[in-house]
This record gives structure tokens, C-alpha cells and sequence, in this order.
């Protein structure tokens, strides 16, 4: 890897999103499409608090796992990963240089939707927003971590999309935004604790709940990033400079 | 002559298919060597096994003195793949200077290799709203762009017009002249005529290995297309 390569690899990759303006649009604004149907269906009321909270997190998730999976498989489909093998550019210049580009997205997505939930909608947590905007940060880049992973088993657009209900649904349903996972049955509370989702849902409710960083926050954070650091470990051993 | 490129006993699977067969050849330095052959002989697995991207089964390449792949050979290979490999959703100069990035070079670079595939005018368009012809120049523009010592085509010439195909050959020769290792495939013929040496490959066998010249003098016809067929029939014959 080369600090020289890396940004330029950053900057390759976030001049295509430039150029793709509809998507930079779907991305800043689903969100908050999202977030004010919230507001609404639940009347702006103490249960809107809890869950946009955990959406604000699950968000930059599921939208960076997707992006990050079609924008992997078409390196691998249009040849251009094969030819980028045959450059001095390093496996790590590009699983760094996605998780860092559609980081710094995830961080502008993060920041308008957080705007548009704590000065709109009167979003109301006991921590600062700050961490809030922080945990979902993360969470965008293990999407982003596990959209590089899982593009190595798609050959089709078709497939690369459907990892996404595979991947994110059953994180999504066992995070404990629906059912608190100390009353789940205990073999969904084993699946649950194996989730990294599950600790960045419980990263961000301790932000909703305490003033000051707790350390389950922090911890729960950790686990976090070692998830992403396990999935970029992983997606790093799928990319193979040589082929059959 | 200094050998560029050395392929030894070289055996590849594709699938659950051998599609090379134990091939052996040398490719000289500072020349234009075709790669010729139908669809499906090989051409462009030969090609991958030189620029270090296809598992081996057996068999050794060296380039440059180095194993194909190794790191070191990287700053001083170029590969233009068959299907143009460039960012769709990027604009031409965009591509070009992404590439000349990893070799650490600057946008002058970039240019002169946009210019050099004459797309000087298309450089501000995105590569999606490129014709086909111009989208494999601008291919080519990323490969040329590294100054590579070894420049590897695979039919860098398809749907271009007869003009420019023609700028391009003089301009691979140039670079030839210049002492760059030229690999190019082809399965058009009147292209072979401008190589300095021929490869003949038919279903994973290397079949003739001359100068286009002792090529057609052997097969006693001044026709390639025509010398081409006759040594397969010779072989086949051999082989019955
Ligand atoms: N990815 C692949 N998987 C399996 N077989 C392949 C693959 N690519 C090429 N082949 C087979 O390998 C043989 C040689 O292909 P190739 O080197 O592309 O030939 P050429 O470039 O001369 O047209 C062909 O029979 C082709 O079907
Ligand atoms: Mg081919």
C-alpha cells in the first residue's frame, strides 16, 4: 500500500459517484424520505426517538453494503481488476480505498440525516450527536467491508443485490429494534451476539440514553471495528491477482 | 537478440479444459511479435499467463528476467485486455490519469497518452458515451500510459477504421523502435504482414514461430492466410 496510490485511488473512486449524480442524490435523500415517514407514523412521539435513532445507524448500513457490492462486481466484471493486478496498485489500495471513499459519503449522508432528525424532527437523545454521527459512520464502513466480501460470490448484478436481504434483514429483524434481545429465545440471542450489527444498535441506544460515552459504548464500538477489520481481512483474500 | 519474454513447457486449465499444451517460445526485445489464431486457440490466456493474471498449471513464463507477476515487473508491464477495461462512469481523461497515477505519474502523461491514441478531442467525455472504437482506444491510452517495457495487446485493433488502425501500427512501431516489447493478437492477417515475428497458435499448440516472411516462404505462398491453412495441414497430415 502507498499513501500516493491510496488517494488516488479515493479520488478515482468517489469521481465516479460524481459523475453518477441520481445516486449521490438517492443517497443523501432516501434517508430522509425515510425519517420523516417516521416522524409521521409515529406522531414525533418518544417511540420515534428510539427508532430513528437505530435507523440513523442502520441507513448508511444498508446503503453502503449495496454500492459498495455493485461498484466491487463491476470491477471484477469490466476487466478493470484484472488489469489494476497487472499495475503496482495493492489489494490493500483498494479495500482501503473503498472503505475510504464511501466512508467519507456515508459521513455526509450521516451528517444531513442527523440535521434533518435532531433540528426538524426534535430528535431527542441524552448523548451528543456527534457520537451518534460517529457510530453511523462505522456502520457504513462495515457495510461497506461486507459489500467488498460478499462481491466475490455474485457473478450478476441480480445476485450481488439479493446479499443484501441475506445479509442485512436477519442483523436488521435480531438487533433488538424489535423484539430486546435479553427476551429473544436463547439461540437467537447466540445468532444475535455473533451479529456486529446487534452492537452498534446497542452502540447508538446507550448514546440515546447517557449523557456521556458509556463503556459498553466504546466497547460496543471495538467490536465494530473488528468486525470490519475481519470482513476486510476476509475480502482481501478473495481478491486474487491470479485467476483461472 | 535479448530475450524479453521466455515461455517454458507452459500448461494452463480453464475450466475443466487444458487450453494450453505444454507451449515453449521466446519473444525478442524491441519487436512487434503477433500473436495469431482463431477464436478459442489461446491467444488471450497466453497473454494473461505473460502479464501475471492466469493460474499456471505447469510450465514457466519470465519476463524481463523475472517470473511473470512478480512485484517488481509492475511498474514495467502494460496489458490492454480484449473487452475494453475502463471506467464507464468516468471520463476519458479521468481514466487516464487514474492510471498513470499508479504509476506515479503526473496529468501531462496522462495526456500525451490520450493524444497518442488520437481520443484528444472525446478526453472530456464520459468513457459510457463512447463509441466502441473509442472506448478500446481509450483503453489502450491506460495501457500506453506506464511507458511500459512490455506492452501486451489483445486485438487492440478490433472496430477500429483503416486511418486510424493505421496510426496505431505506426505508432506501436515507434514505440518498438524505441525498444519496447510489443505482444499484439490478432486474428486479422493483413495486420500479421506488419509484425516482426509471428506466433501461430491452433487450439493450444504453437504451430509456427518466423518472421512473416520465412513464415510464407515455408509454406511456399505470399499469402498469410493461405500459409497459415497450409501448415495446419501439414500437421495434420504429420499427425495421421
Ligand atoms: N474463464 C474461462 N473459463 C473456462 N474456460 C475458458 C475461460 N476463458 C476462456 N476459456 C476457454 O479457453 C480457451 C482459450 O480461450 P482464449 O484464450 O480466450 O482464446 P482466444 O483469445 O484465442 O480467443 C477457449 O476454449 C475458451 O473457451
Ligand atoms: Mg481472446
Amino acid at each position: 500500500m502507498s499513501p500516493h496510490t491510496l488517494a488516488s485511488t479515493i479520488g478515482r473512486i468517489v469521481r465516479q459517484l460524481r459523475h453518477d449524480r441520481r445516486t449521490v442524490g438517492l443517497i443523501i435523500v432516501v434517508p430522509l424520505l425515510l425519517l420523516t415517514l417516521l416522524y409521521y407514523m409515529f406522531d414525533g412521539g418518544l417511540l420515534f426517538d428510539r427508532i430513528a435513532l437505530v435507523m440513523l445507524g442502520i441507513f448508511p448500513f444498508i446503503i453502503m453494503f449495496l454500492i459498495t457490492s455493485i461498484a466491487m462486481l463491476r470491477e471484477r466484471t469490466s476487466g478493470t481488476l484484472e488489469r489494476l493486478f497487472t499495475t503496482p496498485v495493492g489489494k490493500l489500495d483498494l479495500l482501503f480505498g473503498y472503505g475510504i471513499a464511501f466512508g467519507l459519503v456515508a459521513a455526509a449522508q450521516a451528517a444531513v440525516a442527523a440535521g434533518l432528525a435532531y433540528w426538524l424532527f426534535d430528535l431527542d437523545t441524552a448523548g451528543s450527536a456527534w457520537l451518534v454521527i460517529l457510530i453511523a459512520v462505522a456502520n457504513a464502513v462495515l457495510g461497506v467491508a461486507l459489500g467488498l466480501l460478499c462481491s466475490a460470490f455474485a457473478r450478476t448484478e441480480f445476485q450481488a443485490v439479493q446479499f443484501m436481504p441475506v445479509v442485512a434483514l436477519p442483523q436488521i429483524l435480531l438487533c433488538g429494534l424489535f423484539v430486546a434481545r435479553d427476551s429473544m429465545a436463547g439461540w437467537l440471542q447466540v445468532i444475535s451476539d455473533v451479529l456486529p450489527l446487534s452492537y452498534s444498535v446497542e452502540a447508538l441506544t446507550e448514546v440515546g440514553r447517557h449523557a456521556d460515552p458509556t463503556g459498553t459504548m466504546w466497547r460496543d464500538l471495538g467490536i465494530v471495528v473488528g468486525a470490519i477489520i475481519l470482513a476486510l481481512v476476509l475480502g482481501a483474500a478473495t481478491l486474487r491477482r491470479r485467476t483461472a | 537478440m535479448e530475450t524479453a519474454i521466455e515461455v517454458s513447457d507452459l500448461v494452463i486449465n480453464r475450466g475443466k479444459r487444458e487450453v494450453l499444451h505444454g507451449l515453449t517460445c521466446t519473444i525478442p526485445r524491441g519487436s512487434i511479435t503477433g500473436l495469431l489464431g482463431p477464436s478459442g486457440s489461446g491467444k488471450t490466456t497466453l497473454m494473461r499467463a505473460v502479464v501475471g493474471v492466469q493460474l499456471v498449471a505447469s510450465g514457466r513464463v519470465s519476463v524481463l528476467g523475472e517470473p511473470a507477476g512478480s512485484p517488481a515487473l509492475r511498474h514495467r508491464i502494460g496489458y490492454l485486455t480484449q473487452a475494453p477495461s475502463v471506467y464507464d462512469d468516468l471520463t476519458v481523461r479521468e481514466n487516464a490519469r487514474y492510471f498513470a497515477s499508479l504509476y506515479k505519474l503526473g496529468h501531462a502523461d496522462a495526456d500525451a497518452a490520450i493524444e497518442a491514441v488520437g481520443l484528444g478531442q472525446a478526453a472530456h467525455q464520459l468513457v459510457a458515451n463512447l463509441s466502441g472504437g473509442q472506448r478500446s482506444r481509450a483503453s489502450l491510452a491506460c495501457a500506453i500510459v506506464g511507458r511500459p517495457e512490455v506492452l501486451v495487446l489483445d486485438e487492440p485493433t478490433v472496430g477500429q477504421d483503416p486511418v486510424l488502425r493505421d496510426d496505431l501500427w505506426a505508432r506501436f512501431r515507434t514505440m518498438a523502435a524505441d525498444g519496447t516489447t510489443i505482444l499484439v493478437s490478432s486474428h486479422v492477417m493483413d495486420e500479421a504482414n506488419r509484425c516482426d515475428r509471428l506466433l501461430l497458435i491452433r487450439d493450444g499448440h504453437l504451430i509456427g514461430d518466423d518472421t512473416p516472411a520465412a513464415i510464407k516462404t515455408t509454406a511456399g505462398t505470399d499469402d498469410l492466410d493461405e500459409a497459415f491453412l497450409r501448415i495446419i495441414r501439414q500437421q495434420e497430415k504429420a499427425a495421421a
